[in-house]
């Protein structure tokens, strides 16, 4: 194996992780700040695919269907939110599990009802089709690189939302003490609501960029959501800094993994043995990991106790 | 009850059955109409409606039921078949770990099965029964005679590459039982999969003169839109699974150049194929795909063997011009080989440009000629 | 919580025929309802509804286990598809060996599968228990979604586990071609497989009711409720929903094993994160926390699936729609419903 292929293969993993680290972000967040856990967060993932490949289809312009794609599904998110989500914050985690779970099946079986089962086309715009060359030798797509630019994009603009701005102070108060910030004035409704459409858009936007590289269609969001819990639990939940470093951990190995543990194998047992062993292997190694940082550290990397 | 299912299900020949009829034929077709795969049994079924509407023949009484793709789902659908339904004669499965759920107990009960998709090759070989007919393929059939094309076009180190799963194994070991050369290297991927990135780095510095790979539904799509964006131009090949039309279509260009194996194409050149096409794009406004092909053939079939016995009357009868295979296929020439899955031509398409802004496959040649599966050894009929 | 001792005291449920509250007779209801069902069904010669009360029995009782974990212990297991599925795979492995006569797992000194379904539960209840043991040991050391998440990655490892084991057919299943037996009764006649299954069922209920009607299940309920307080009273909380934890996985894995000879076929989407998703409705739909929630939560969604699949095909998007409307305005479940709002789950 070539040099070249190793920073590959590392690029494709961090080209995961950022990806995954757009639907945590606002997986983590959400709970953070209301509490709540959300299994209909790749809803609005699939919700940004589809409705980018829509657009993208009728005005043959991909930027401005990854616009109105996000920005639908920030739209999507407010109203599932005043209709459902804000009934359940002073709910249990069973009851938010529940209805979430609900959702799921609504959306995606709504989604049958309005576009049918066949999946939509989008594909990736035209001036970033190809690959980059980069020095010694290495050559990367370009869209998967652009996906890499905007993941770290997002991540220093919530960065400074966070610590900058006065709704960052609003939702760092909320996450350390609910009532307090309600006594401060600040109107609890309208910031909670803010959040949620904020992770929504997030995921929109992970949706639609994916769905040019992937297929558009029902269902998409679901693998993508069980990582993205992944992420987020082996990072500590509410944590933004943990959902960073437990993406890119969880990309990069899941990547790594697919490609090594085969080769690896392959040196003490018969070639397709090796191959289906160690691809076995290989899809559980994400949980593995989990759950072994769980075992020792219950709250995750970066969760508070 | 049941009134009202089938009132809801909004099939009007069922709907204006009141009273079983003495020559009622009732066929249970549990197909996936919903899910990742719902494509497929939408157009089995469609397929298969057509050619019955097509006949005008009263008698046939078609109850349909969603599998969602789900063995256990299956299963309970087909014993409400036959324990309430009473059908005579069952079809409509696309997957094959639904076909070894519901078959071999079916076909034990005395009751017809004519698969229109499935074709695993246990129910080909060991367990093969005289009441289990394949009008589709054995699994492996595309995937050998890919695998004898792309020896024949002197390609010397392929890559290759399908889920892990069975279907996935099967696949591979169909494509080598016919390409005895070097390989470049056989990957496995996870079923379900939707980046391959990874594999996509693997396969460009492999130094491979050809990618052959067999990932149905939505992992073919992903596949291949990112295999054509990373730059990579090794020529692709695979079995029509991945390239029916309702994926070129969500693929677009990524596709054009691609070369898949079928053993139908719309294109193909005999007058029951022609008015098949014409009619189902009259009816249904797209183009079918092989599945359509294949529901249609079914029926041809059913309805064949319905003008010399009923079922039930006479089950050997039935059976026997069931083995005759007495119709018109869309795919021209059609036969049995003796553990009754079919004997016939695979073709080789091309994904090309339409002429109105799409793709489509188009027909290019003939891989094998009267191709029959490798296990037709081991079934004792 | 008093009156929860009270309504789980042994006196109070086992005090015999005498009936106590509008529950009691639901409870009856239910269970006489399903029985009565099956038998008519059985004489009106419609072999599909006999199934379909199997069907329900034994969803019921892998219900009535994660309840005795999420009802009465407090633990949201989001991965009971790991014991059922593997039950299941114990069944099928089994028959699988005994029919091409080959040791268990390929390995020289082991058997060569069962059909005797006795044998069968007893390895079923041994290795689902160790792998309730071992899964319950490690989640327990997390609380909140973090129990949540960690059994759902548990089921997801089975899961893709088996879908990519070569072995025992992996994403495609293994069919069991002849349903085990037992001794005495025909296991392939609808009825008497119904029978086998609902008296497990009633089994597992009667364990559960004793076992919230012991010391343990108060002191379960305790963890629950109130840890700290179960701790200065001298009980560690932790082995003893560890041991609740073990108990559910054993049920759910009976019921598993079950469900493979039911359908003569087992397959990993008895695994997936979808079947725990759609235990965890059961047990709700049912009403959390009570003893015959889960059996009247299966009816209701058995019964759902099967109706609303006849009349619709996107019958998921009604199915969410009532689950939707049960959380946010039915908090108490079907037998919240029927037996009025219990007081303190």
């Amino acid at each position: 194996m070539t040099f070249a292929l190793v920073v590959e293969q590392i690029l494709n993993g961090l080209q995961l992780g950022t990806m995954l680290f757009l639907m945590a972000s606002g997986l983590t967040l959400v709970f953070g700040v209301m509490g709540l856990i959300n299994l209909a967060h790749g809803s609005f993932y699939m919700a940004g695919a589809f409705v980018t490949a829509t657009v993208t289809a009728t005005t043959g312009n991909f930027w401005l269907g990854l616009l109105v794609g996000v920005l639908a599904a920030g739209v999507i998110g407010i109203v599932v939110e005043l209709l459902v989500i804000r009934r359940l914050y002073d709910r249990g985690h069973l009851d938010q599990v529940l209805a979430t779970f609900a959702l799921i099946l609504i959306f995606s079986e709504g989604t049958y009802m309005i576009y049918g089962s066949s999946p939509l086309f989008l594909s990736v715009p035209q001036e970033l089709r190809g690959s980059l060359n980069l020095p010694f030798g290495i050559s990367y797509s370009r869209y998967r690189m652009a996906i890499i630019g905007m993941g770290i994009l997002v991540a220093i603009g919530l960065y400074l939302l966070i610590s900058r701005t006065r709704l960052g102070m609003q939702i760092r108060a909320g996450e350390n003490d609910r009532e307090m910030i309600g006594a401060l004035g600040v109107d609890i409704k309208t910031l909670y609501t803010l959040v949620f459409a904020l992770g929504a858009a997030l995921a929109g936007l992970a949706g639609s960029a994916i769905g040019a590289l992937q297929s558009v269609r029902v269902g998409m969001g679901e693998p993508v959501l069980i990582m993205a819990f992944v992420v987020i639990v082996i990072g500590g939940i509410g944590s933004i800094k943990g959902a960073l470093v437990g993406a890119l951990l969880v990309g990069v190995v899941d990547t790594l993994g697919r490609i090594f543990m085969p080769l690896t194998l392959v040196t003490f047992m018969p070639p397709s043995q090796a191959m289906s062993i160690g691809s076995a292997i290989s899809s559980m190694l994400i949980y593995i990991m989990m759950a072994a940082i769980l075992a020792f550290r219950p709250h995750g990397l970066f969760g508070a106790k | 009850m049941k009134q009202s299912i089938k009132l809801g299900l909004g099939l009007a020949i069922a709907a204006t059955m009141t009273v079983a009829q003495a020559n009622e034929v009732r066929v249970g077709m549990i197909t996936t109409l919903s899910g990742d795969g719902a494509h497929l049994g939408v157009d089995v079924r469609d397929g298969f409606m057509l050619a019955i509407e097509q006949s005008g023949n009263s008698d046939v009484n078609v109850i349909i039921r969603d599998d969602d793709q789900r063995p256990d789902l299956a299963n309970s659908l087909s014993s409400e078949m036959v324990d309430r339904e009473d059908v005579h004669v069952m079809t409509g499965l696309i997957w094959s770990n639904l076909a070894m759920a519901v078959i071999p107990s079916v076909t034990r009960q005395g009751i017809f099965y004519l698969s229109p998709n499935a074709g695993p090759s246990d129910l080909a070989g060991r367990m093969c029964h005289e009441n289990y007919f394949n009008v589709a393929w054995q699994n492996d059939a595309l995937h050998e005679a890919m695998g004898q094309y792309v020896r024949d076009q002197g390609y010397e180190n392929p890559y290759i590459l399908a889920p892990n799963y069975p279907a996935g194994t099967d696949a591979l070991t169909g494509f080598k039982r016919y390409y005895d050369g070097e390989l470049a290297n056989e990957t496995y991927t996870q079923l379900g999969q939707s980046d391959y990135a990874a594999e996509i780095s693997q396969i460009r510095a492999s130094g491979a003169d050809s990618v052959f790979y067999f990932l149905p539904g939505g992992m073919g799509i992903s596949f291949m839109n990112q295999y054509a964006n990373s730059g990579a131009d090794i020529p692709v090949f695979g079995p029509a699974f991945s390239f029916d039309e309702v994926i070129v279509g969500a693929l677009g260009e990524a596709a054009e150049g691609v070369i898949n194996t079928s053993q139908w194409a719309h294109d193909l050149e005999n007058d029951t194929n022609e008015a098949f096409v014409a009619a189902f794009r009259e009816e249904h406004g797209r183009t079918p795909t092989l599945y359509a092909s294949q529901g249609y053939d079914t029926a041809k079939l059913l309805l064949s063997a319905l003008e010399v016995a009923h079922p039930e009357d006479d089950p050997d009868a039935f059976r026997e011009a069931l083995r005759a295979a007495d119709f018109a296929s869309t795919r021209g020439e059609f036969r049995f080989g003796s553990n009754q899955h079919p004997i016939q031509d695979i073709y080789v398409r091309e994904i090309v440009a339409d002429g109105n802004g799409g793709f489509t496959n188009r027909l290019i040649g003939v891989a094998m000629e009267d191709h029959q599966d490798a296990y037709v050894g081991d079934c004792d009929l | 919580m008093t009156s929860l001792q009270n309504r789980l005291n042994p006196q109070t449920l086992l005090g015999g025929l005498v009936p106590q509250s509008r529950e009691h007779w639901i409870n009856v209801v239910l269970v006489v309802g399903l029985v009565g069902a099956a038998v008519l069904a059985h004489f009106l010669g419609e072999r599909f509804y006999i199934n379909l009360a199997s069907r329900i029995a034994i969803i019921a009782m892998a219900a009535v286990g994660l309840n005795l974990a999420l009802g009465f212990g407090g633990m949201v297991s989001f991965g009971h598809a790991a014991f059922f599925g593997l039950g299941g795979y114990v069944a099928g492995i089994a028959a699988y060996h005994a029919f091409n006569m080959t040791p268990v797992l390929g390995i020289g000194f082991m058997p060569e599968g069962t059909t005797q379904m006795l044998s069968i539960w007893l390895v079923t209840l041994l290795v689902s228990g160790l792998l309730g043991l071992a899964i319950g040991k490690i989640s327990l050391g997390t609380s909140g979604v973090y129990f949540i998440m960690i059994t759902l990655a548990f089921a997801q490892m089975m899961y893709y586990f088996a879908n990519s084991w070569p072995n025992y057919g992996g994403e495609d299943g293994l069919p069991i071609f002849l349903r085990n037996e037992l001794p005495l009764v025909d296991t392939n006649h609808h009825l008497t497989f119904f029978f086998v299954a609902a008296t497990l069922l009633l089994i597992s209920l009667w364990i559960s009711q004793r076992l919230m009607g012991s010391r343990f299940g108060a002191a379960l309920t305790m963890a629950r409720m109130n840890p700290v307080r179960l701790a200065t009273s001298g009980i560690d909380p932790q082995p003893v929903k560890l041991v609740a934890f073990v108990i559910s996985a054993m049920i759910a894995g009976l019921a598993g094993a079950l469900y493979a000879d039911l359908n003569r076929f087992v397959s990993p989407s008895m695994l997936s994160w979808h079947f725990s998703g759609e235990l965890i409705v059961i047990v709700i739909l049912g009403g959390v926390g009570r003893l015959y929630g889960p059996l009247a939560g299966a009816i209701l969604f058995v019964l759902m699936e099967t109706w609303l699949g006849g009349v619709t095909q996107h019958w998921q998007f009604w199915l969410g729609l009532v689950l939707l409307g049960v959380v946010l305005f039915a908090r108490g479940g079907l037998m919240g419903f029927l037996a009025g709002r219990s007081k303190d789950v």
